[in-house]
């Protein structure tokens, strides 16, 4: 599978190390619900240095989207919510 | 409630299919999409430029704030050899302020420089990118029929699209701090020519507030005590001589 840590880039994961993503990725999702900003830091610094030692990265010139997406741990709570609300963090495309 | 990951890769996917509903025609899907990664691309330039602005302004200050330091001491080195202990203590309080803002102005450089860093990656992954989707374009373009060119530029078109919504979110993400900085940055300006710089950190808690008053406060009892000290020994030696 291909994962993007956002700001960072892709990497190609093997399928073991997406199960143990899933599960830390349960436990962000719990902590954004309890707007636990510490422990969803954490979590996601945890995911992104899985990701980055177990992964390989993707050649720069290679065009391929990714099956999963994982935001940086330097966004606030507020950033990390405004990421998937209607008004979304990622600007708009330029016209 | 879908995770983190699913739901981020959600959103990417619909800005993507959003920069590629505005075109039926394939060719003209790629020409349109190939602009706007040019477009995107210009926009990280001048990210990077602004970042780079800032930074400047911010060590500039720094140096300014650097010149203000002995300047505060001689002063009330002044103001205690004509014995008055209360602009001393005025003087020597504003060299305190000015010290707390220089060490946060450290730390507001070393922000934007992360930030700098992280656009000029970007801007490099995705120059290589672009031009890896202008040659795939071009193939497609001479090679394939409509029908066949439009499977064909799917993937290409997508995973450009998502690299374009991650830088996106990078500028984006720079031109905040930028402005943040640069808002602070005119503050600082502001106080350092009126003469009356307060600490204006908005950030940190009560108790941080407190300590650093504690902490600037000892730092002029002492300062103090060292520069009657040196007064004294000199008001001694005139005396004497």
């Amino acid at each position: 599978m291909i994962v993007r840590l956002m700001g960072e880039g892709q990497f190609r994961v093997a399928d073991d190390l997406i199960e143990r993503l899933n599960e830390l990725d349960d436990r962000a999702q719990a902590a954004v619900e309890a707007e636990d900003e510490p422990t969803l830091d954490r979590i996601l610094d945890n995911m992104w240095s899985v990701v980055q030692q177990e992964g390989e990265p993707l050649p720069d010139d290679e065009l391929t989207t990714s099956d999963i997406a994982i935001p940086p741990s330097d966004l606030t709570l507020e950033e990390t919510k405004r990421l998937f609300s209607a008004e979304g963090l990622i600007p708009d495309i330029p016209a | 409630m879908a995770g983190l990951m699913s739901r981020t890769s959600n959103v990417i996917k619909a800005w993507i299919s959003k920069l590629l509903d505005r075109a039926e025609d394939p060719s003209v899907t790629l020409d349109y999409s190939y602009e706007k990664q040019r477009e995107m691309l210009q926009n990280v330039k001048k990210g990077v430029a602004e970042v780079v602005t800032a930074k400047k302004r911010l060590e500039l200050q720094t140096q300014k704030l650097e010149a203000e330091l002995p300047k505060l001491d001689e002063q009330a080195r002044q103001a205690l050899a004509a014995g008055r202990e209360d602009l001393a203590r005025a003087a020597l309080e504003r060299k305190a302020l000015a010290q707390q803002q220089l060490q946060s102005l450290d730390q507001q450089v070393a922000g934007l420089e992360a930030q700098q860093e992280k656009l000029v990656t970007s801007e490099k992954r995705l120059s290589t990118k672009v031009e890896s989707f202008r040659s795939q374009k071009e193939v497609i373009k001479a090679q394939y029929s409509a029908a066949e060119a439009q499977a064909r530029i799917g993937e290409a078109a997508t995973g450009i699209g998502e690299e374009m919504a991650d830088t996106g979110l990078a500028i984006q993400r720079a031109e905040e701090k930028t402005e943040q900085m640069q808002a602070r940055a005119a503050a600082v300006d502001e106080l350092v020519e009126a003469g009356t710089l307060e600490d204006y950190t908005e950030t940190g808690s009560q108790l941080d507030r407190e300590l650093a008053a504690i902490q600037s406060g000892n730092q002029v009892e002492a300062d103090l005590a060292r520069l009657k000290r040196e007064v004294g020994s000199g008001e001694k030696k005139e005396i004497e001589g």
